[in-house]
């Protein structure tokens, strides 16, 4: 068995344990780095889309120009992105960050406009007649009633984050995009399938995880079913 | 700043835009695998599409198949195909543009077909039109703006997963990107960058136009 197990890496499998139980360290620190990445692209693109939202909102004229604005970024190529990055905040982990954001900025500020449009304008009259401020107004009433829009936008962005991470190998922070990327020059197929595997499950964890939360933080919307 | 002046030197330097490995060259060669790869994947994917939404079948693919191509890493698949039985070269790169186009056009041509109004098709259908003909005459003008942004959507994703493919061997402006991370150019990867990048957005402004105008003159001929 342990013969065959090293015939694995020598015979270059796609599929191989020993890969698994003798690169576990490296596997782990791959998968911790592409979590953090997305982690950080998606909460900072949050911080960054609510206020653009918020602007295009107040002020109407400015909403053509946010969204087709972020929709423009969302056109340009990773690799281009990350590389224009590059003289900015150079070889670190900002850099895949920073681009990461930039893609998020388009569905998360798109679907936080929606989501703040369905509100109803009589919930919110009343609301005012309760003498709702401003803040309590959107705290209390305009986020929890956008949350369903926000909510799906933050899944989509988080799963096109998880797989745009990857191409930040290049600017030499990727998560497990770095092991697909040192897989290509050594033709290591067990390590690049794992990866991309990896990769794919994370964003079906990931996603799983935001339906959860979705559940947890709007409890009137499973009573009435998940639809 | 210096980086930046550096990053415009460059662009603005014609000995980088002729010669065998020159930008324009390079444009050339991109231009011709996104039209090589949208031909093909048009020719797969816009069909079926066609044909699923016609006959109002297998809605959960056509619709899915957009939200898994999201999930799944185009690094990874363009990285698979090179080291796997198709090796490094034009093949695995346009196999991987192709695979990549065909979601987004499959799922809004699809998505286009089904949301022709129901009561049109009765009309048509009472009219004595056969099923040929209520595809060509009916549905298919009703679903071509969404055709249309399939179309805009796909072209985007082959432009930048071109780009990509120039680090798995490919060919097309992702070349001058890697070929200045190789020799430590930073002007050069920067320089490279930006072309990709107006490119993909000068080809986003000229398709959304496109698909404004087919709006306005299916307008105009419907009043005229």
């Amino acid at each position: 068995m342990v013969i065959l197990a090293q015939d694995c890496l020598q015979a270059n499998a796609w599929i191989c344990g020993e890969y698994l139980s003798t690169r576990r360290e490296e596997i782990l620190a791959a998968l911790v780095q592409h979590v953090d990445l997305t982690l950080r692209a998606v909460v900072i693109g949050l911080l960054v889309a609510i206020p653009l939202a918020l602007l295009a909102r107040r002020f109407r004229r400015l909403e053509t120009g946010i969204l087709s604005a972020t929709s423009l970024i969302y056109t340009i190529p990773a690799l281009a992105m990350f590389s224009i990055l590059l003289p900015f905040t150079g070889l670190t982990t900002q850099t895949t960050v920073t681009g990461l954001v930039l893609y998020s900025l388009t569905i998360l500020v798109r679907n936080i406009i929606t989501g703040l449009a369905g509100v109803p304008e009589d919930v919110r009259e009343a609301a005012r007649g309760m003498g709702y401020g401003a803040a309590r107004m959107l705290v209390q009433v305009d986020f929890p009633l956008a949350l369903p829009t926000v909510v799906a936008g933050l899944r989509i962005a988080t799963v096109s984050t998880i797989a745009l991470a990857t191409i930040g190998a290049i600017v030499g922070n990727g998560g497990l995009g770095k092991l697909m990327y040192e897989g290509l020059t050594t033709e290591f197929h067990a390590q690049v399938l794992t990866a991309t595997v990896l990769v794919v499950l994370l964003a079906v964890v990931a996603d799983l995880l935001l339906i959860g939360l979705q559940r947890a933080l709007m409890p009137w919307r499973r009573a009435v079913g998940s639809s | 700043m210096n980086a930046l002046v550096e990053v415009l030197a460059w662009l603005i330097d014609p000995a980088n835009w002729t010669g065998p490995e020159g930008i324009v060259l390079r444009i050339a060669e991109h231009l011709v695998l996104t039209v090589v790869s949208m031909v093909a994947a048009g020719a797969i994917a816009v069909p079926l599409a066609l044909w699923l939404g016609h006959v109002g079948r297998g809605g959960a693919l056509a619709i899915n198949i957009s939200n898994v191509g999201r999930a799944i890493p185009t690094f990874a698949v363009l990285i698979l195909l090179a080291i796997g039985p198709l090796g490094i070269g034009v093949t695995s790169t346009v196999v991987a543009l192709v695979l990549f186009a065909i979601p987004p056009l499959l799922t809004n041509a699809y998505v286009g077909m089904r949301e022709v109004d129901r009561d049109l098709i009765e009309a048509a259908r009472g009219m004595g039109m056969t099923g040929p003909q209520i595809l060509r005459q009916v549905e298919l003008p009703v679903a071509l703006p969404l055709i249309m942004t399939g179309i805009r959507l796909a072209t985007v994703q082959v432009i930048a997963t071109a780009t990509l493919a120039a680090v798995v061997g490919g060919g097309g402006l992702g070349r001058i990107i890697t070929a200045g991370f190789a020799r430590q150019d930073q002007a050069m990867v920067v320089g490279g960058a930006v072309i990709v990048a107006l490119l993909a957005i000068a080809a986003e402004i000229a398709l959304g136009s496109a698909q404004k105008r087919i709006k306005l003159f299916r307008i105009a001929t419907r009043v005229g």
